[in-house]
């Protein structure tokens, strides 16, 4: 019980205006089955070891970062103290008190030249797990905060042996623009002009490069924009009508996307790095064919398909053979499917499938082809993978209009990122690269 | 000896040529002379038939752009569709049906159809979905022996609704092909 009251400590430390909302959906997204799916969130109390972020002097702003990183990667409990001792050398005579909190990993920030020292302390040892000292910019640089949420990622894999998701961004649409925003909904810029109407941005794998539909008139190409020098050009094979759904290859050098014209929609590769050669994937005849998404060895691209009626999800290989229902699907009772985003460990693809005409996440193994529900209340729809495969963004009207919210799909906690307006099509980078620091559109 | 007017004005404006068109300073230019009056115009024909001629051709090209408006009214009449259907409803087929028999009697004239969805379902689907509207409307008129290039297909998805409500009512509406037309619409008749 103390647990559970501190995460809720926690969660409204953080933000406490999403927090009765969030209990109530994680609540709902639990509790329900229907129409034979297994709602898929699984609780596991008790294996998420206590974990207490030390008060001390200096670092205040890194310190609130790298404890609100942490508790998202929910894969700790947070014991949260607010007047306990100050951490520094004599911590180990505090152990037993932080013990007592329930903690059984304590981390440790003290400020160091050009930069802090990190420790992270295994309370029932009694020792320093890890220690190290790393480089940090002045707090008035802008690569400051990703360079802490950095350092979050690697206590992160200390503390879990699998680093944290903090050090990334998402894109969104807002108002017909483009925007970037922090993993931790901190830093929203908008990247494309306002006025126009862009649309499905999409990361690169290098976070250096996005793509995205900039719609003209019912028509539009994909333009694929680098944030480093502000270049954007169409990809071949988008210059004429209607052109949506961009995802670029694992290695960068391809781009898929959907063409649309009077034949119907269908997918189509081009090389982006010599801007050459589109490639016909699907042959549509008047079906829709839109969404890819490669697998992370780039083998396969799942993609959305109304070959057999309402938009379902498919899976081919990359250059086009092989195509092939992907969620299994009843005919005439199984709502429409979209959104496929393949998962970065390349063992589920997540969409959104409509159950009584309201969108809902789910997820499909690609190995046995099982689809199990992640949410069902309100409308929850364009999932993207955080970099961790084990939470997703999404679009959710819950809060009544649409925002953008991330789900643990292994614990079923729901917490808002907030956006300064109405949000939709998220598209979460992978763990960004130093090289990406200082980057501004 | 009093010069002339107009040689005085030929003289400022050469002046100004060659300051680069600033008129000259402190000394203002001489008014130029008003132009001779024009003679007298001739007299009116005591005969009307031109005044009537006239009334009647306004007459006409009133009324000509009367059936070229409503000509033109049909032809941007929209058509609906079902919730996630592209399949022109045999309701709407009258419509189309007008509307290629303008297009026959109008060879010059292109149609620009755009395709829309309401906002329910993904909203990238739905640009594919209004997609497939704008080109189902198309194949129709193909049918009826329209040159298909004389039909351009757009798509707008979800992205711009007719009516902003979110229910049954504002779906239906907003679940549309628009029509316009790109070129021949000066010249445009009624079909025979």
């Amino acid at each position: 019980m103390r647990r559970f009251l501190t995460i809720v400590a926690a969660l409204a430390a953080a933000a406490p205006f999403v927090l009765p909302r969030s209990l109530q959906a994680l609540a709902q997204d639990t509790s329900q089955v229907r129409e034979g799916v297994r709602v898929g969130v699984e609780y596991q109390p008790g294996t998420r070891p206590g974990l207490v972020v030390l008060p001390g002097s200096g670092l205040d702003s890194a310190r609130a970062i790298v404890r609100r990183d942490l508790d998202y990667t929910d894969r700790f409990e947070m014991v949260v103290v607010a007047d306990a001792p100050s951490g520094g050398e004599g911590l180990g005579t505090s152990y037993g008190i932080y013990k007592t909190l329930g903690a059984e990993l304590a981390v440790e920030l003290v400020a160091a030249p050009g930069g802090l020292t990190a420790r992270l302390h295994d309370l029932n040892a009694s020792r320093v797990r890890n220690e190290q000292t790393m480089s940090l910019p002045a707090s008035t640089d802008p690569g400051y905060r990703l360079e802490v949420h950095r350092i979050a990622d690697e206590i992160t894999r200390w503390a879990s042996g699998t680093p944290g998701f903090a050090a990334s961004r998402l894109l969104f649409v807002s108002g017909g623009r483009i925007y970037r925003v922090d993993s931790d909904g901190d830093q929203a810029i908008p990247i494309t002009a306002a006025g126009g109407t862009a649309l499905s941005p999409a990361w690169a794998p290098d976070g250096q490069r996005i793509a995205y539909t900039r719609l003209e008139a019912g028509r539009g190409g994909v333009v694929v924009h680098s944030l480093v020098s502000g270049a954007a050009l169409v990809a071949p094979g988008s210059q004429t009508a209607l052109n949506i759904t961009p995802s670029f290859s694992p290695d960068g050098r391809t781009l898929a996307f959907a063409h649309s014209d009077e034949g119907g929609t269908d997918i189509f590769t081009s090389n982006i790095v010599d801007r050459c050669c589109a490639q016909r994937l699907t042959v549509g005849r008047y079906a829709d064919n839109l969404s890819p998404t490669f697998s992370p060895d780039g083998r396969r691209i799942a993609f959305i398909s109304t070959r057999a009626g309402p938009p379902q999800l498919y899976v081919m290989a990359a250059n086009g053979t092989d195509q092939e229902l992907l969620a299994p699907f009843d005919f005439g009772a199984t709502g429409s499917s979209n959104g496929p985003e393949w998962s970065p460990d390349g063992a589920n693809v997540v969409f959104h499938r409509e159950v009584s005409r309201s969108p809902q996440l789910f997820l499909v193994d690609v190995a046995g082809r099982r689809v199990r529900q992640l949410t069902s209340s309100g409308r929850n729809e364009d999932p993207t993978w955080a970099p961790d495969g084990r939470h997703v963004a999404f679009v959710s009207d819950r809060s009544g209009r649409r925002q953008l919210w991330i789900i643990d799909i292994e614990t079923g906690r729901v917490r808002q990122l907030a956006t300064p307006g109405a949000a939709r099509l998220p598209a979460w980078s992978r763990r960004l690269g130093r090289t990406a620091v200082a980057t501004n559109p | 000896m009093r010069a002339s007017p107009k040689l005085m004005l030929l003289v400022a404006v050469g002046f100004a040529a060659a300051c680069g068109g600033s008129p000259p300073p402190e000394e203002p230019a001489p008014e130029p002379a008003p132009a001779p009056a024009p003679p007298p115009p001739a007299p009116e024909p005591v005969d009307d038939s031109a005044e009537r001629e006239r009334m009647e051709s306004e007459r006409m090209a009133r009324e000509a752009a009367e059936r070229a408006s409503a000509v033109s009214a049909e032809l941007a009449t929209m058509i609906n569709f079902e919730y996630d259907q592209a399949t022109v409803r045999p309701a709407d087929q009258g419509t189309l049906d007008r509307k290629a028999a303008i297009l026959s009697a109008n060879p010059n004239v292109r149609l620009r159809v755009s395709g829309h969805a309401d906002e329910r379902g993904s909203d990238e689907y739905n640009l594919a979905l209004g997609n497939r509207r704008a080109a189902a409307a198309k194949r129709y008129l193909e049918n009826k022996g329209i040159e298909g290039s004389r039909v351009e297909v757009v798509s707008y998805g979800e992205e711009r609704p007719l009516n902003p409500g979110s229910d049954e009512s504002a779906y239906a509406q907003n679940r549309r092909d628009e029509f316009e037309v790109t070129a021949g619409a000066d010249s445009i008749v009624a079909p025979q």
